[in-house]
């Protein structure tokens, strides 16, 4: 078992014929990923890596079946293409895309709830349940099938504490990389939920980071929903205030959004956090009992 | 990106919030042509982009023009929290019978524009969100329906008594929204909303932030930037495909990756070091970003050791070591540098950068430690 995605999610590349759909649509097919369909509008009848490409979303599912889309387009059509993903009736899309303005995120999120769309991102890394599917830019080789979920909000952090995971003999059963920007789709505790149900997830790893307040939420729901065990990291404790670190929703404002105050939500529900992502193996470990 | 009061409220004057007159200078003897003879009470306010100017002295009354001169002279030049004051605003001081805070920001939460008011105006709202917070009223805003007029007055009942006031101050309010939609803002503040004695609202002080990722489509937001120091360094990144930060420490950082850069920052802390800055490389193995983000950080003279974090994804760790060698081979500086290579091809990425024999460690951990004692020597 896993969430989100497995090995009958059926893919579709909006933005299948720009440099990077085209990439990571090789990549993604030599993982195993469904890839049933790609998007560029006025190119259909056209193909990319052995994928036929279509004028539309709605084309694309009408003649794949697809339930699933990747988002590759640039910044200022990624709205729109989330938007159309949504309509078509696509029920998860994960936009890779980064620098969304805000404005546009806040537009689409009552498009999703009008159609019960999942959205993961937008600038995220994606998603991946090992030797079933992976969908995004996710180096597939650091990962391994497994018992342990892992959720954050960061790219190449992710990469490094799965790299651990899996050296330590700690598979996993999906990684979600939910994204850097300060208004975006699933958040913590929506995965969390997700994580709780799948009777393959043991642990769960969260990695966040400064800004907003979705990690003091998922403590909350940790300790009042959830009976399987979760080991935290924080990145950004010696970030500045009103600086914003790289991810548009990394920064300290208003003295709100420090690693202290999510690092003491986690210890107030006995979530344990590692001072240093190497830790977070070991903590796993100690948490499933091994 | 910010702006001054200033700019903000020429907005506000733009969208029909009625704010008081006032005169931007940036000498004195611009305060001496441009403000009006007429005596009158004057606010002289320091332009600078950080907050608590007041208590830095930077905010000064002054009740002639006179005193307006002299205020402009000892605001202008002044240092707030390491910023020099360039330009102070000139503006009329009102009476005040009520102050008020009203302000949109960008909800993570409810994913909405969200409408915040208070009766507690004039002082900084996040004290009062802090110690009593059910005095801020909040509304989410329905992105397609826009604030509505039935919904702003829903605020400024809470607000104001009489009917002319509450008619007023919710215009202000669909104003202020219709402004923020427009200029893809992430916070515009009016702090305070003042009642004056004659029963006019005004805005008084006004804050506005825009999202970043919006600018390429506001090139008349773009056209206001005045950028300080340190903000000049962090656009000038921007442009190479870096993303930058100046902090205090003294080893300078440079990685791929928000997060793992994030990460390291801290990693060095842990350790007993201070990082110089956050620095994202991103995701390519381009050698030119290596060299545009070496010069950045040696342009830092704190720096006294530099710490190369690098983990391979996608981007394999032995293009990234070729593009490494590429780039310290034009690189001609006395700061140590310690490389930490790790993930995809690794092993192969760490034979690349032996031969340049500069100390290359496997854990982001030896790195930090390395650099550490580097940077004593």
């Amino acid at each position: 078992m896993s969430i989100l995605i497995n090995k009958d999610t059926k893919v579709i590349v909006q933005g299948i014929t720009g440099r990077d759909g085209a990439f990571h649509t090789s990549k993604m097919k030599a993982y195993g990923t469904n890839v049933v369909g790609g998007t560029s509008p006025g190119k259909a009848g056209q193909e990319v890596e052995g994928v036929p490409v279509f004028n539309s979303v709605e084309d694309a599912v009408k003649a794949t079946g697809a339930n699933a889309s990747v988002i590759f387009v640039p910044a200022a059509f990624a709205a729109d293409a989330i938007m159309e993903a949504s309509y078509a009736g696509i029920e998860l899309v994960v936009c890779i895309t980064e620098h969304v303005p805000v404005q546009d995120m806040i537009k689409v999120t009552p498009v999703l709830k009008k159609h019960g769309t999942k959205l993961i991102g937008a600038n995220c890394p994606g998603l991946i349940t090992p030797d079933e599917c992976l969908i995004g830019i996710l180096p597939a080789m650091i990962f391994k099938k497994g018992n342990v979920g892992l959720i954050s909000r960061s790219g190449t952090l992710t990469y490094e504490v799965v790299n651990m995971l899996t050296e330590n003999g700690l598979g996993q059963t999906t990684c979600v990389g939910i994204g850097g920007d300060a208004v975006s789709g699933l958040y913590f505790i929506d995965l969390l939920e997700m994580y709780e149900n799948d009777p393959a997830t043991e642990a769960v790893v969260l990695i966040g980071e400064i800004g907003g307040d979705a990690e003091e939420q998922a403590a909350r729901f940790i300790k009042e929903k959830m009976t399987k065990p979760v080991v935290a990291f924080i990145a950004g404790q010696s970030a500045p205030p009103g600086k914003r670190m790289g991810h548009a929703g990394a920064i300290i404002s208003s003295g709100s959004g420090t690693a202290e105050e999510k690092i003491k939500a986690f210890k107030a529900a006995d979530v344990p956090v590692a001072k240093e992502p190497r830790e977070i193996p070991g903590l796993v470990k100690e948490k499933l009992g091994l | 990106m910010k702006i001054h009061e200033y700019q903000a409220r020429n907005l506000f004057r733009k969208y029909g919030i009625p704010v008081p007159e006032g005169v931007v200078c940036h000498t004195v003897d611009e305060v001496k042509q441009n403000v009006s003879d007429k005596d009158k009470l004057r606010v002289v306010k320091a332009q600078v982009h950080v907050g608590g100017r007041g208590k830095a002295g930077g905010v000064k009354l002054a009740h002639t023009k006179a005193e307006a001169v002299e205020k402009a002279e000892e605001i202008l030049g002044m240092d707030i929290k390491g910023i020099c004051v360039e330009k102070v605003l000139v503006a009329d001081a009102v009476d005040i019978e009520k102050e008020f805070y009203v302000g949109l920001i960008n909800d993570r939460n409810t994913k909405s524009v969200t409408l915040m008011a208070s009766a507690e105006g004039g002082v900084e709202i996040e004290e009062v969100a802090k110690v009593s917070p059910e005095k801020i009223i909040k509304m989410a805003i329905d992105p397609s329906m826009g604030l509505m007029p039935w919904q702003a007055r829903k605020i400024a009942i809470q607000l104001f008594g009489d009917p002319k006031e509450i008619r007023q101050c919710a215009n202000i309010l669909v104003k202020l929204y219709q402004l923020y939609v427009d200029t893809d803002s992430s916070l515009a503040e009016i702090n305070p909303l003042v009642l004056t004695p004659d029963k006019q609202v005004l805005a008084i002080d006004g804050k506005m932030n825009f999202d970043d990722n919006a600018l390429y489509r506001q090139k008349e937001i773009l056209n206001m930037r005045e950028a300080d120091k340190d903000e000049l360094k962090e656009i000038e990144a921007n442009a190479k495909g870096l993303s930058y930060i100046k902090l205090d420490g003294n080893i300078g950082c440079m990685v791929n990756g928000a997060g793992l850069a994030m990460a390291t920052m801290d990693m060095i802390k842990l350790y007993g070091g201070e990082p110089a800055n956050f620095l994202d490389i991103g995701g390519s193995s381009n050698p030119q970003k290596v060299v545009d983000a070496m010069n950045i950080l040696l342009g830092d003279q704190n720096v006294k050791s530099v710490m190369i974090n690098i983990f391979g994804g996608i981007t394999r760790c032995d293009d990234v070591a070729r593009g490494l060698v590429t780039a310290l081979d034009q690189i001609k500086t006395d700061v140590p540098i310690v490389i930490r290579l790790s993930g995809t091809n690794a092993k192969e990425g760490l034979e690349i950068i032996q031969q340049t024999g500069l100390p290359v460690v496997e854990t982001m951990r030896e790195a930090a430690q390395t650099a550490i004692e580097l940077s004593k020597k």
